[in-house]
């Protein structure tokens, strides 16, 4: 039942041919036999799931079920859950057990979701390959060996290894994007403000945006549809309508037109992951596509501007944690300052900690201008790169990342090699638009990423356009071998 | 490149982060390695180009100034380390 995808689950679950509780059950076990090995789960929440596919399973019997009822998923331990603990990733928030649950959360509670757990990251999402994570690093399941991306690399991986058909997760610089490319599976980041922030713990306002990963554009439909939608606790949440989302898979693409940047066929890339691309933009090609080569000339300033707006919002959004009102707190403090220097210095991690100081220096007296400030115009060139191209294309198409899965601890003494693999996602997050990672082929038996960037608020274009993809290919249906082994129980 | 050490002592102070002395060498050399990267911006036009804040250019959304929380301080007061007749507890400031 764990091949099972979300569309699969919601038809099997209507037509009685197995209850909500009997794939919780054998998805929990599934999860307490194999997470061993993966990590990809910080917290297990078995009695409550349990809980939740009982009173699915009365709904549906009843006939008043939503949308999602019944389906498990699990949550990113980013995103705030009632009575749950949720640690972010961090020693600082190991014993944080929230007083509510994030937007996202109520919205699949609604949709009749039952959560599995909270899944590994990241320290507060800082990280391209799930290494900084207190919790210790995920494995990816295609390759043991390899990292499986981040900073939502547990959802990624978990999802990957079929021990969830989908999991939430969130996307700053590439954290939806990137570990989907790595771990063959399909994610999506929505339009900046789509998705309320509300309880998802903040790293870069500006940039943070919640989305979905599964293993079909179909599955990402279902549950963005369920995700999205305006929020006035959040104030850049958007005030917009939301679409069914899967109501649209179905249409034609003959006649879209597809703008390839050739900044994003750049010497960084690797040969082979760029010719699995240029597959899928023939393969676009015979399903009636048409390929247009655009440039998006600021390409290679995202990354620096990238690394001053995110580390600043993030010194800002992190001064909160004091040790005063939640969280971790050192041993025996002499004064105040002292609780907070020792508390700061002890419950955050090396990555956070330098990220923090990084945003200090550029938003400190006589340095704002030459950093915050001059990111912040950069970005505004970006964002027109985009604006002049979409002039011209329906969506933008390249790689997620310049490489598979990269080993473990590969990248961990050159924080700015790691930063590099956002090379290609950090863009649409400046700009604040939505993208997404489907397989797309494999090097070495690792998965392969094709990034379709879309216009604003055009989520179910791009959703159409991957899902078109994925019923004339076979790539998100490869499993990986981890999930096999493992087999049916 | 790399940050001298009273540049980090400063900054870990407005960061209010302890950092080890045998630490400080090895942060300032990441630092710098993080600031030489964002320094290609430097060499960027930008006159005239205005600052972006929101993706969407939204302006800030208003709302009537009223209640809508209700008073939950004792659960709020129990995720904190230490708390004392209704208040956060923290080492002495003032003599």
């Amino acid at each position: 039942m764990h091949q099972l995808t979300i569309a699969e689950i919601i038809r099997g679950l209507r037509e009685r041919e197995f209850s909500s509780v009997e794939i919780t059950r054998q998805l929990l076990t599934r999860i307490e036999q194999l997470d061993g090995d993966l990590n990809s789960f910080i917290s297990v929440t078995a009695e409550s799931a349990l809980r939740q596919a009982e009173s699915a399973d009365q709904r549906l019997a009843a006939g008043d079920a939503p949308a999602l009822c019944g389906v498990p998923i699990a949550h990113k331990d980013i995103f705030c859950t009632r009575g749950t603990r949720t640690s972010c990733g961090s020693k600082m928030l190991d014993n944080f057990v929230p007083p509510y649950d994030a937007h996202v959360v109520e919205q699949l509670q609604a949709a009749g979701i039952v959560s599995l757990g909270k899944t590994n990251m990241d320290e507060f999402a800082m990280g391209s390959s799930n290494e900084t994570s207190y919790y210790g690093p995920v494995r990816n399941p295609w390759n043991p060996g390899h990292v499986p991306g981040g900073s939502s690399g547990g959802s990624a991986a978990a999802v990957a290894a079929q021990l969830v058909p989908g999991a939430t997760a969130t996307d700053t610089g590439g954290s939806i994007r990137q570990p989907a490319a790595l771990t063959g599976t399909t994610g999506l980041k929505p339009t900046y403000g789509r998705v309320s922030r509300w309880g998802m713990i903040a790293f870069a306002s500006s940039l943070d945006q919640g989305g979905p990963i599964a293993r079909t554009a179909e599955d990402v439909a279902y549950l963005l549809s369920a995700m999205a939608g305006h929020d006035p606790r959040d104030s850049t949440s958007l005030n917009r309508p939301v679409p069914d989302f899967t109501a649209t898979l179905g249409d034609d693409i003959r006649g879209l037109r597809i703008g390839v940047p050739k900044e994003y066929f750049s010497e960084g890339l690797n040969p082979d992951a760029a010719a699995r691309v240029q597959d899928a933009l023939k393969e676009y090609e015979r399903l009636g596509a048409e390929l247009v080569e655009i440039s998006l000339p600021h390409t290679h300033l995202a990354v620096p501007a990238y690394y001053v707006i995110a580390p600043a919002e993030a010194s800002a959004n992190l001064s909160r944690f004091d040790g005063v009102r939640y969280g971790y707190r050192c041993e025996n403090p002499a004064d105040l300052r002292d609780l907070y220097m020792r508390s700061r210095g002890e419950g955050f991690g090396e990555e956070v900690k330098r990220r923090i100081l990084v945003g200090a220096y550029a938003l400190s007296a006589g340095y704002y201008d030459a950093y915050y400030n001059k990111a912040q115009q950069v970005r505004r060139l970006i964002k027109q790169d985009f604006v002049q191209a979409f002039g011209q294309v329906d969506v933008i198409m390249g790689p997620t990342a310049p490489n598979p899965a990269f080993r473990l601890n590969e990248k961990t003494d050159d924080p700015v090699a790691m930063y590099l693999e956002d090379i290609y996602t950090i863009s649409a997050n400046l700009a604040g638009l939505p993208a997404m990672s489907l397989p797309c082929g494999q090097v070495n038996g690792l998965p392969v990423g094709l990034q379709v960037i879309g216009n604003y608020l055009d989520e179910a274009r791009m959703l159409n356009v991957a899902h078109q993809y994925q019923q004339a290919t076979d790539w998100h249906r490869a499993s990986a071998p981890f999930a096999q082994t493992a087999g049916e129980q | 490149m790399s940050v001298d050490k009273q540049t980090v002592e400063q900054l870990a102070e407005l960061a209010r982060i302890a950092i080890s002395e045998e630490t400080i060498d090895e942060v300032g050399k990441r630092l710098g390695n993080v600031l030489q990267l964002v320094d290609q911006l430097q060499s960027v036009h930008t006159e005239g180009v205005a600052p972006m804040a929101h993706p969407l250019d939204e302006v800030q959304a208003l709302r009537p100034d009223e209640v809508t929380e209700p008073d939950r301080r004792e659960e709020f007061l129990q995720l904190a380390p230490q708390s004392e007749q209704g208040l956060y507890l923290v080492p002495k400031v003032i003599d």
